[in-house]
């Protein structure tokens, strides 16, 4: 539909205090800090309703996913701010929450000779196999002889999302005092005048393209005197109000990563100790980071793990992709150990924004507030980003709370007091200020990148390598350029027309071809993309949505040789089609990463791909 | 007629996620509080049915009775409570594949009894015919006995109400097939299947005003015992399952029924 035609619909409004946009941690730590607040212990309002006199205050969270408890992420964390809020938590309350018991850093060798090395990680890899009797060496893996400081998570917690937002959601219902509507996607802020003046919901009973279809209901207009935008690195709202407003000077969303997980029932026998926490790097390639946390299950006790990777967006390869490269990892010797035998229980895939504090987009205007992720939160040295997002959300509340008790109104200048500053002074700023260049090094190469973040790590931040990342789309090359030397230009253009025939990705041929092996499918653990998709993340999708990922310029897409947006979708939801890519929104798990693996631009920064809001997605609470 | 339409219905697991059952001096599913829940489907379709009668017919009021845990049922009606208007009436109480329908019955009669104003004579309870976790196949029945409804229907998928008040249902029978029958007006007991209407869309405007009644609904919840106490479950499973796909495209839908078959009657 044209913005003329959106323009000439007539839409119901609804008026509330705050309109919240997404439920995760950063909106779980906000609601939490303010629901305590709103009502006194009589049951009388202690914060009464502008826009409903009488009554306490209308705080209303707006959630795209069936449920609260659908997210995805690998979290182990140091929990600071979560046990801020919650002084006597005791994680035996939250399922498949545990302390952190163990902790280690491995380096996996490449037992297979497949991967992308440099002629320096393989001469190191030679060291390493020469001098295995003098390391920690056991299964092609090293282990560091500590973990640096500045990934020690060794006081904190190891949790999953999905059942960490369950817990708190179903507390603050419980509460009373907020409102969390879950298959409620927003589409887009309400801005007048240089400021929010609340959000539209996604209209419904619409095509594919968003035409009115039978049973066309506009999305309502939910008017409010704040709008808080939770909804993570691929928001839509977040991203909106991004072009809208501009980013800070010299900001820019250019790093990013697709994080990817199983959780899986270990097999009888395996019995690791809950808590247990491994990170590594190396494999399946130097550029993809791992890790492996073991949950508590009462009588599975020690035998539920997650185990994930993160494929960057510096790891250049036009044809990356997450599913398999996770199955690869899984089956590297130190890992298959553990999990072989074993049963796929859940899997899911988000984008993680990496940019940190470069990332940061304007924190707060008149009438809006940014937290969480999509506020550049995420600490890319720790590597660590519920905590922190969680306590951006607090902070937040705390300021409402400030300026609400005075009687403030949300402007710029009273956001900026009482929240943006108060977040400046926290700990969540002043170590996203020593993260801040710790990754740059990887744009150089993957040795530059991991001395980048130890020199950051110990030195605070005072040192670093520096680089300014390019735009994905500027990294990325065509196959022919990215496999020269291991494959001809002939052979790929054969694969490239074999595939195109077979309405096929490119990657598992050109994988093949490279030395990877066949996954040896067992129909448990080891099971199909799609497979995976209906078993693990049991995705949705309600109907009467338009599409959500859209192809913003056809003729981009006819000239685009990589087609990494196709390689990269974690839910094969975007399949080769006649010049543009077809989208099949019943796969798509809102991970977000074709927003960033796109290999044309529209503005010389930003790709060719718009992803709107939607509803449905991940339906696992497991994550 | 304004129908007083009250729909029995209760919350499942969401049967999506992974459910575990763990025995017990009463068997549970593990972190039952932790997994998404929904409305029991049937009774979920009922509940439509039940509002889009109430708006055909001027007056109409739809009441929600449930029998279910209150935090779990407050995080239900997030989502239900979006979808068409009604009144909820709370009981707190398991709503687990273990609890007793003779005991569960009579709980919710004594919540409808106690609603105010309630007129038989204008009274149609709804439900669903079956339950994703329960199915005693008796509950509705026993709540209409209790009630002194003895017009009762199974397996409704549409009524269809006359100008005389009469309405006439179908209900299915075997081979695809519904049985018409007239009845010649309220009360009358319906268990429906999946009725004919499509799920509604999510409005936030009718969840909000269901939210003002949700909350002090479920805060003045009282407890029912209806988990069937005293019992003893010597072993609790979940269903086998065994999953075979062949995809076909030019096979006949009678040599699919006969393989099907042969299939099911393998060892």
């Amino acid at each position: 539909m044209s913005d003329t035609e959106q323009q000439q619909i007539d839409r119901a409004t609804m008026e509330v205090d705050i309109a919240c946009v997404g439920f995760g941690p950063a909106m779980g730590g906000f609601l939490t800090t303010l629901a305590r607040k709103v009502i006194n212990e009589d049951g009388t309002p202690a914060l009464e309703s502008a826009s409903m006199p009488g009554m306490p205050l209308q705080v209303i969270c707006y959630e795209r996913a069936d449920d609260v408890g659908f997210g995805v992420s690998g979290v182990v964390t140091r929990a600071r701010g979560i046990r801020a809020t919650f002084p006597d938590l005791d994680p035996s309350q939250i399922p498949m929450a545990t302390s952190v018991t163990s902790e280690k850093v491995l380096y996996l060798l490449d037992p297979i000779g497949a991967s992308r090395r440099s002629a320096a990680l393989r001469l190191a890899d030679k060291l390493v196999r020469s001098f295995k009797w003098a390391l920690k060496f056991e299964l092609d893996a090293v282990e560091l002889p500590y973990t640096p400081a500045f990934l020690n998570k060794h006081d904190g917690l190891v949790l999953t999302i999905g059942q960490f937002n369950q817990w708190v959601g179903s507390q603050l219902l419980a509460s009373g005092s907020v409102q969390i509507w879950p298959s409620m996607p927003v589409k887009e802020a309400l801005i007048e005048d240089d400021g929010v003046t609340g959000v539209r919901l996604v209209d419904q009973g619409v095509d594919k393209q968003g035409r009115p279809d039978a049973a066309f209901m506009a999305g309502m207009d939910i008017k409010a005197a704040l709008t808080v935008i939770g909804d993570g690195p691929v928001g839509a709202v977040g991203r909106q109000l991004d072009e809208h407003f501009g980013m800070p000077p010299g900001h820019h969303q250019r790093d990013w990563a697709v994080g990817t997980k199983f959780v899986i029932d270990l097999p009888e026998g395996v019995g690791l100790e809950p808590g247990m926490v491994f990170h590594t790097f190396g494999y399946p390639e130097p550029e993809i980071f791992g890790f492996f946390y073991v949950h508590p299950s009462g009588e599975r006790e020690g035998r539920v793990a997650s185990v994930g990777i993160f494929v960057p967006s510096w790891f250049d390869n036009p044809v990356r992709t997450s599913y398999r490269y996770l199955q690869h990892f899984i089956m590297h010797p130190y890992i298959w150990r553990y999990v072989q035998g074993g049963t796929l229980r859940s899997w899911g895939a988000k984008s993680l924004q990496e940019s940190g504090k470069r990332g940061e987009p304007f924190l707060a205007g008149n009438g809006y507030a940014r937290i969480g992720e999509g506020s550049g939160s995420t600490n890319v040295l720790t590597g660590s980003g519920v905590d922190e997002a969680w306590t951006t959300g607090t902070q937040l509340a705390e300021a409402v709370l400030e300026l609400l008790k005075a009687g403030k109104p949300f402007t710029r200048e009273n956001l900026d007091t009482a929240y943006v500053e108060r977040r400046r002074q926290s700990w969540v700023e002043k170590e996203g200020k020593i993260a801040e260049h710790a990754r740059d090094g990887f744009q150089r190469g993957i040795i530059s990148g991991l001395l980048g973040m130890g020199l950051a790590g110990m030195t605070k931040g005072a040192v670093a390598v520096h680089a300014e990342p390019l735009p994905p789309h500027a990294r990325l090359r065509t196959p022919e350029e990215f496999f020269a030397g291991k494959l001809s230009a002939e052979e790929i253009a054969k694969i490239r027309r074999t595939c195109a025939e077979k309405n096929l990705s490119l990657h598992d041929v050109l994988m093949d071809r490279c030395g990877w092996p066949a996954i040896p499918f067992d129909g448990q653990l080891l099971i199909t993309h799609q497979d995976a998709l209906l078993v693990g993340g049991k995705v949705q999708a309600p109907g009467g949505y338009a599409d959500h990922v859209v192809f913003i310029k056809p003729e981009l897409c006819s000239k685009c040789g990589a087609r990494t947006c196709i390689e990269i979708c974690s839910g094969q939801a975007i399949t080769p089609g006649e010049g543009v890519p077809n989208f099949d929104r019943e796969k798509c798990v809102y991970c977000g990463a074709c927003l960033w693996n796109c290999s044309q631009t529209v503005d010389g920064e930003h790709g060719n791909i718009a992803f709107r809001a939607g509803a449905g997605g991940l339906h696992s609470a497991q994550n | 007629m304004p129908y007083q339409i009250i729909v029995c219905a209760s919350i499942v697991p969401d049967p999506l996620q992974t459910l575990e059952p763990v025995a017990g001096t009463i068997p549970s599913l593990k972190n039952e509080m932790m997994l998404p829940s929904v409305l029991d489907p049937w009774a979920a379709h009922a509940l439509y049915e039940a509002a889009n009668l109430a708006k055909q017919n001027a007056g109409g009021k739809v009441y929600l009775v449930s029998v279910a845990p209150k935090a779990k049922l407050q995080q239900v009606m997030m989502t239900v409570g979006q979808k068409v208007p009604f009144e909820l009436v709370a009981i707190d109480g398991p709503a687990s594949g273990f609890t007793d329908a003779e005991e569960t019955a009579r709980a919710l009669a004594e919540a409808i009894q106690a609603i105010p104003g309630l007129d038989k004579s204008k009274l149609l309870l709804f439900g669903g015919w079956e339950s994703a976790s329960r199915g005693a196949g008796a509950t509705m029945q026993i709540v209409g006995e209790l009630l002194g409804i003895t017009d009762q229907f199974q397996g409704v998928d549409k009524i269809t109400v006359n100008s005389d008040g009469s309405f006439e249902v179908m209900e299915r029978v075997e081979g695809g097939r519904h049985q018409v029958s007239l009845c010649a007006g309220a009360p009358a007991v319906l268990g429906w299947a999946t009725g004919h209407l499509g799920e509604p869309r999510n409005d936030p405007s009718v969840g909000m005003a269901n939210m003002r009644a949700i909350m002090p609904a479920l805060q003045r919840a009282k407890t029912a015992k209806v988990g069937a106490e005293g019992l003893i479950y010597s072993k609790v499973e979940l269903p086998r399952q065994q999953r075979d796909t062949r995809v076909v495209k030019d096979t006949s839908a009678d040599d699919i029924a006969r393989e099907i078959v042969a299939w099911i009657g393998q060892e």
